[in-house]
């Protein structure tokens, strides 16, 4: 369909222009740098300068923000609108998103706007914050927010001069509103259509004014329709999973079972047998069976008899994964943070009439299980080059991965972005992996285009899991309930390490996303000291929704509740007295306290439980409502959640991000892990990685601070809070902490 | 060669008779609206109707049906049910990824089929086997109230 319209547009409208002069940010030639030095290997992460923004009031753009409304929007003579995301929309709304960011500089009416994947391209389409083009920690839209309101108010003042053109009235007299250009005095009007083909024609203004926030008509309105909520509700919305080239063949891969193992032989003879299968090939990454349709290539996989050499295979289980992490935290780890003197604290505290306290937290590894499993089309171009077709995360990555994999150039990898059925982090790959084992299958047979299908059994046993973690935390309050040192050790494996962004990810020995959330704890503590141990295994692990924050977050406001306890304050209270420097957090914890009713007198067997996070400069509160019956047996009532993300685009997709952040929350809290027996994972579906479902599923109600901040992310900083808070919950019914994910494992729920 | 019959019209595939309908349908057939999510009928992503029936396409073998039987697949669904459901479902903006959306709909056609005032214990019973991972379920909730209303009116 992009193709389509952008020839179309490109013989009569507001063309793009891939011509123009690239983006010379420096974080992109460094990460080209980095890359070149990897080889085909490479590796960056989707939430890269993140910790180091963190630090400021608010996200900067690095590098100039690119205003040619060329780039971005195409206005055909049919007077549609089409915005060009070069984000990927994996269900959190970021095409519908920046089309609102578009269309309100452009007044544009709503009903004419489109919305389109951008082809992939490092020069015009870097997310600032990567300085390559990916989507990933909550960025896309403070990343376009300059860039596409100066695309919408450029693209809207060129309509406006060549309609004055026409009218031969000065432009100051011609109005714009819901796609309509008018010159009042006359009652002339055209639609953008009509002046589409002249516009294209006209400079770029240099200066563009922005609308201020008063003026929105559509930013922050509530019944704006998402872009994609038709073609999802009647079958026609296109993902990697439904592309069906001419002559297309499928291919399934037989991975090792253990993580690290290779191929030590294979006896295909029985797979080639099945009828549909095509071929089989031995290959780097495992056995791959090409066949003429999915069904046949599943079954010649079951059929292949392979041999797995595990000398480098992690033979461990969990458990044992799990005591050797015991033994390390024994010992002291890189410093993540360090101030005053937690040790001497605890014991002048204890001396002292105050509390000491001590936990150890328990986080299983996650898989990410996006509903629509991994898979990629890669047909192989005459010019030795190829086309992708995949939920593409990462394609600044995947172009490089690939270009290494069959020796092209990057711009030689096309990539047709489609609908992504899920990621919750699992497509932005360091490795390009899915796509660059596609790739890799495409190039050992080039007859057809291929389409490579994970399984379910696959993706889920397949790694690149959020890491297993272990926390060990002592804190303590004063006499005067004051919190007053907290010591923190965490351990837990790196996806960081290894890769070119070590250097800027790991610091002395300290992954950031390992720490985040803990080491930089909005609480004030004076004597505070949190190290980190970062054991290696072949396990595969990577960024999960919401990423350190998944296990810092719920670590911290378990403790912090237990801490209340033992100092005799309500937690809200024991939380707001420590958030007076951070009106923000403190905004929302009041917000979500006040509409969930907290204080409020509750039913033998209801309990209430709070936490408030910040994470991607985002701020949130939970207060759950849980009931647990007769046999202790934990029920989810309801959560109320309050955020605090700034100029909020689009608020009804701020609620279904909050809707959804709970419900992936509390899912996981409840039964998720992926747990291993020598090595083997043994989860393999969803009967056995339990899925949260509707029955499990609590009331949500979502209420969003106004702000005229500037806009920061939404799809992940909704989930840290909300396990805890149903922890908290449950802690203030039994008053026994739940420590060890999931609460499956201690037969509540 | 096979003989079914999809959405009102007899279709000839050459397939193995233990090929389940779901690959039938998105592999020969080309119609991928009915989605792959487990393969094991734990999900609802590849839930089509035969006779009306909500059913896993994944775990029906295409042996199993017969010349009369009739399966109807999102790209198909008509009725007022159909049309009550995914006018709610675009009313309240129901989907986020969208690829668990085809078999949440048709899950929730059959369930108003046979029942236009479903309770809360109702809309679990009939929707429990349709995962959602972008947990999409309240507003799921909502919007099949929100048909079930129409349907009455
Ligand atoms: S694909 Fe059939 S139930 Fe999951
Ligand atoms: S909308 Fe994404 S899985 Fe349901």
């Amino acid at each position: 369909m992009l193709h389509h319209l952008i020839r179309q547009a490109a013989r009569s409208g507001f063309a793009l222009d891939i011509a123009a002069k690239p983006l010379p940010t420096p974080s992109r030639r460094s990460f080209l740098k980095a890359v070149g030095a990897g080889g085909g290997a490479l590796v960056i992460g989707a939430h890269l300068p993140m910790p180091a923004l963190a630090a400021e009031a608010a996200p900067k753009i690095i590098g100039p923000a690119d205003p040619r409304p060329q780039l971005f929007i195409i206005i055909a003579p049919d007077n549609t609108v089409t915005v060009l995301a070069k984000h990927l929309d994996k269900g959190q709304g970021i095409v519908t998103g920046l089309a609102t960011i578009v269309a309100e500089e452009l007044d544009a009416d709503w009903a004419q706007v489109r919305g389109a994947f951008a082809p992939a391209d490092n020069k015009l389409y870097a997310n600032h914050f990567f300085g390559v083009q990916g989507t990933g920690g909550s960025t896309a839209v403070a990343n376009s927010w300059d860039e596409l309101r100066m695309a919408g108010a450029a693209a809207r003042a060129m309509l406006v001069a060549t309609a004055a053109a026409r009218w031969n009235v000065p432009a100051g007299e011609v109005t714009v509103a819901k796609g309509v250009v008018r010159h009042a005095a006359s009652g002339r009007s055209f639609t953008f259509g009509d002046l589409a083909t002249d516009a294209a024609k006209l400079p770029v203004p240099q200066q563009v004014k922005l609308k201020e926030a008063k003026d929105y008509v559509l930013i922050g309105k509530p019944d704006l329709h998402r872009l994609d909520h038709i073609s999802k509700t009647n079958g026609t919305a296109i993902f990697a999973m439904d592309i069906r080239r001419p002559g297309q063949v499928t291919a399934v891969l037989a991975r090792s079972p253990r993580f690290g193992g290779t191929v030590k032989s294979v006896d295909d003879a029985a797979a080639r047998k099945v009828p549909g299968v095509i071929e089989v090939l031995t290959l780097p990454v495992g056995v791959a069976v090409i066949a003429k349709n999915t069904w046949a290539a599943t079954q010649g996989r079951e059929a292949l008899k392979i041999t797995w050499d595990d000398a480098k295979a992690e033979t461990r289980g969990t458990d044992a994964m799990l005591a050797d992490y015991r033994k390390l935290a024994d010992q002291p780890g890189a410093v993540a943070a360090n101030k005053g003197d937690a040790d001497k604290t605890f014991t002048t505290v204890a001396a002292n009439g105050g509390h000491v306290i001590d936990g150890e937290f328990v986080f299983p590894y996650l898989a990410h299980a996006p509903m629509e499993p991994l898979n990629a089309v890669v047909a192989l171009n005459p010019d030795g080059g190829c086309t992708i077709w995949a939920g593409s995360q990462f394609q600044g990555v995947e172009q490089m991965v690939v270009a290494g994999v069959l020796g092209c150039k990057p711009e030689q990898v096309k990539i047709e972005t489609q609908w992504a059925g899920g990621s919750f982090g699992r497509r932005a790959t360091p490795n390009g992996d899915y796509i660059a084992e596609a790739a890799m299958i495409a190039k050992a047979y080039p007859k057809a285009p291929v389409h490579l299908v994970w399984t379910r059994e696959d993706d889920i046993k397949g790694g690149r899991y959020r890491p297993l973690f272990l926390h060990r935390i002592k804190a303590a309050v004063d006499a005067k309930g004051n919190l007053v040192a907290w010591k923190q050790r965490i351990v837990g494996q790196s996806f960081m390490a290894g890769t070119p962004f070590e250097a800027v990810m790991v610091k002395n020995g300290v992954d950031e996303t390992s720490v985040e959330g803990a080491s930089d704890m909005a609480y004030p503590v004076p004597n505070l000291a949190v190290d980190l141990h970062s054991p290696t295994s072949p396990v595969t692990t990577l960024w999960w929704r919401s990423v350190g924050h998944t296990h810092t977050a719920y670590a911290k406001e378990v403790m912090i509740d237990r801490l209340a306890k033992a100092a005799g304050k309500d937690p809200v209270a024991f939380r707001m007295e420590m958030l007076k420097d951070h009106p923000r957090l403190a905004g929302v914890l009041k917000l979500a306290a006040d509409k969930a009713g907290w204080g409020q007198p509750l039913a033998k067997g209801k309990g209430r439980g709070v936490a408030v996070h910040e994470s991607f400069n985002t701020y949130v509160a939970h207060v759950a409502d849980v009931t647990v019956d007769a046999k202790g047996q934990v029920k989810v009532d309801r959560v109320v959640v309050a955020i605090d993300c700034g100029e909020v685009v689009n608020p009804d997709i701020v609620k279904a991000q909050m809707e959804g952040g709970a419900g992936w929350g509390i899912g996981h809290a409840l039964r998720g892990e992926i747990t291993m027996t020598d090595g083997l994972v043994d989860q393999g579906n969803f009967d056995s990685f339990l899925p949260l479902r509707m029955s499990d599923m609590p009331a949500v109600e979502v209420h969003i601070v106004p702000s005229h901040e500037r806009p920061t992310g939404a799809g992940e900083p909704g989930v840290p809070t909300v396990a805890p808070a149903v922890a908290n919950a449950v802690f203030s019914v039994t008053g026994q902490p739940l420590q060890t994910l999931p609460f499956s494992r201690d037969g509540i729920v | 060669m096979i003989s079914i019959n999809v959405n009102g019209e007899e279709r000839q595939v050459d397939v193995p008779g233990d090929m389940p309908l779901l690959w039938v349908l998105r592999d020969e057939l080309n119609m991928t609206g009915t989605k792959f999510g487990c393969g094991i009928a734990q999900c609802g992503a590849c839930t089509v109707h035969v006779d009306g029936q909500p059913i896993r396409a994944c775990q029906t073998p295409v042996s199993m049906l017969t010349p009369e039987s009739k399966v109807t697949t999102i790209e198909g669904v008509r009725g007022k049910a159909a049309e009550a459901v995914q006018a709610a479902w675009q009313k309240l903006d129901v989907v986020q990824c969208g690829y668990c959306q085809s078999g949440q709909i048709m899950s929730a056609i059959a369930l108003l089929t046979d029942n236009r005032n479903p309770t809360d214990a109702d809309i679990d019973s009939a929707m429990d086997g349709n995962v959602c991972r972008c947990a999409t379920y309240v507003r799921i909730r909502a919007a099949i109230k929100d048909a079930a209303q129409t349907m009455r009116a």
